[in-house]
């Protein structure tokens, strides 16, 4: 009897641990998600309880958000900038990472962990010379400087994580590619690539999120509105002056967010094996 | 009739065998990358360099040698000092709290139950979703007026109206608040992290360790905590890197304020560099990044080169 209760007692602090957990992390993304769709009266009164529709929901911000703002346009450029930052990222980083894990032997692993650790040096230390060089090539306050930056870190990861995938891939696959009759190269065209899709995705669902969520570049390189993308432009343009548009940044932001998490879940767990380099086995 | 045809074929299997040795594809096939990132992070580091020890503005784009006389003024400059250590703070402290609430978290993971993969996918969310989006929800939730938190604690009875705080006017609070935000979004990173490590231990050595009467604070810290350090490190040198050098959570929260309060050193490199043109001075900010990147960069090595023992 004493032990039941006790067990009671042990798996409510259990379960209450867990859902103070996801109060914790959820709870913003439920607050830009009750705020978006409040009234502005109803949002604006301090007396009224402010985790629930005082007033009826309303889509206002919504539609004032792809109405009266250039909320549309971020969007579609964050996705040509992440869609042109994939196709040099894996452009640059698949060759790369094959021939880092089959074909420079003994310094492919070194030039593998030389090119990662660039993905470690910060946006803060390289954005004042990157912003002259941008301007200097004409592209300041151009979404395309971010095409040309963005790169810099998305080639490093994914070369990185492509070369892990490659060398966990039974060499005996080129080796029969090549005895009947291919070449070196032509065994990765034919062989490799097809079999590796599964990572290709997964570099390029990275490349692409990671391009939606960097910040600092596009703060620096980009202060014309049409050009933003969609993270810069919610968080700096939807203020006039002390004003917050506070219904329309909290819809904005929601909007941005859902696919960069669904996205994120979907592919963590070779996400985690490519960061720690396979140290998990 | 074949010697026609042969020269031809001779040439295009000459051209084939070279790009068929290894090294010589391989090094093809690495050039482009390797490329991208010499021209797009070596020689704008080394620009970083040069401008640091230069006069050059964006009004005055002379490229005249100064020699450490900007590094000699940024540290007499108190401002800069208080930067210096807001910096510290600001990364330590919400590494600590991050890796607290990460161990925690993995703890409440490891063990099955209804729902966990949704539990799971909700925890993640802080740092999947773009840092600048949660960052502006959270500066309306810390709102001086609606703050939400503020209404919670009023209604509880634990304060009241006139004396809620403001949480982003208020210096220490203000610390506080970007050190919570920042622990919040990376948190999720270390609870994936050491739940990596924790499933990676094999059952049977926790097993053995229990049926010598090894207790569960025993068996954490004696046995799991050694295990997963390994890879706890590697997440830990992600945490601070991307932590000493990030502004965006300073620059939308608290713009660096009140009063420099929050300032960090990213922060007012951009200050300096982009926003007052004064590039040289900026890059110098920025510069005193490198011996925290440098430290950084040697565990990162040494750990990769014991995985490979």
């Amino acid at each position: 009897m004493r032990r039941a209760l006790l067990n009671i007692a042990g798996e409510s602090a259990f379960y209450s641990a867990v859902a103070a957990f996801v109060v914790l992390t959820a709870f913003p993304f439920y607050w830009m998600l009750i705020t978006s769709l409040k009234s502005n009266p109803d949002l604006y009164n301090v007396t009224n309880i402010p985790f629930w529709f005082n007033e009826a929901p309303t889509l206002e911000h919504f539609q004032y958000l792809f109405e009266q703002t250039l909320f549309a346009r971020w969007l579609l450029n964050s996705l040509i900038i992440g869609l042109c930052v994939v196709a040099i990222t894996l452009m640059a980083a698949l060759p790369a990472g094959y021939s880092l894990a089959r074909m420079v032997g003994r310094n492919g692993e070194a030039l593998g962990i030389g090119i990662f650790l660039t993905y470690l040096v910060p946006p803060t230390l390289l954005f004042l010379p990157l912003s002259r060089i941008v301007a200097s090539l004409g592209l300041q306050n151009s979404m395309w400087s971010l095409v040309l930056v963005y790169p810099t870190f998305t080639i490093p990861f994914c070369t990185w994580l492509l070369m892990g995938f490659f060398k966990t891939m039974p060499v005996e696959i080129e080796e029969a590619a090549i005895v009947d009759g291919c070449s070196l190269f032509g065994a990765f065209v034919k062989m490799v690539l097809p079999l590796s899709l599964p990572a290709i995705l997964t570099a390029v669902i990275f490349t692409f999120t990671l391009t939606l969520q960097e910040f600092v570049y596009a703060l620096t390189f980009i202060s014309a509105s049409a050009q933003k993308p969609v993270t810069l432009g919610v968080a700096t343009d939807l203020v006039r002056g002390d004003i917050f548009f506070w219904g329309e940044i909290m819809a904005g932001a929601l909007i941005a967010s859902i696919p960069v998490a669904i996205a994120y879940n979907l592919f963590l767990d070779r996400f985690i094996s490519g960061i720690t380099g396979g140290a998990v086995k | 009739m074949v010697s026609i045809a042969e020269p031809v074929a001779k040439s295009a299997s000459r051209y084939r065998f070279i790009l068929d040795q290894r090294g010589v594809l391989g090094s093809v096939m690495v050039a482009p990358a390797i490329l991208y990132v010499l021209l797009l992070v070596g020689l704008p580091f080394l620009l970083a360099v040069y401008y640091s020890v230069s006069a050059y503005t964006i009004y005055d784009p002379t490229w005249r040698f100064v020699g450490l006389s900007n590094f000699r003024q940024i540290v007499n400059n108190s401002v800069f000092q208080e930067t210096l250590a807001n910096t510290f703070l600001f990364t330590f402290g919400s590494q600590f709290l991050g890796l607290v609430l990460g161990k925690f978290g993995a703890l409440l993971l490891m063990r099955p139950f209804p729902g966990r993969k949704i539990v799971r996918a909700l925890i993640i969310l802080p740092w999947a979703v773009p840092i600048a989006l949660a960052t502006v929800a959270w500066e309306w939730m810390f709102d001086s007026l609606y703050s939400v938190i503020n209404w919670t604690l009023i209604s509880l009875g634990i304060i009241t109206r006139s004396e809620a705080p403001n949480w982003l006017g208020n210096p220490h609070l203000a610390m506080l608040c970007v050190i919570v935000v920042n622990a919040w979004r990376f948190f999720p990173f270390a609870v994936v992290i050491f739940l990596a490590g924790m499933t990676s231990i094999p059952q049977d050595v926790i097993d053995a360790a229990t049926v010598d009467g090894a207790g569960f604070w025993r068996r954490n810290y004696q046995i799991v905590l050694p295990m997963i350090l390994p890879i706890v490190a590697v997440g830990l040198i992600f945490g601070i890197v991307f932590t000493f050098t990030d502004l965006s959570i300073v620059f939308l929260l608290t713009n660096g304020g009140p009063v420099g309060a929050t300032s960090v050193l990213g922060f007012e490199g951009f200050q300096v560099g982009i926003v007052s043109g004064d590039v040289s001075h900026g890059a110098a900010i920025s510069l005193f990044m490198l011996p925290v990147l440098f430290f950084v960069v040697i565990g990162m090595l040494r750990f990769i080169r014991r995985r490979e023992i």
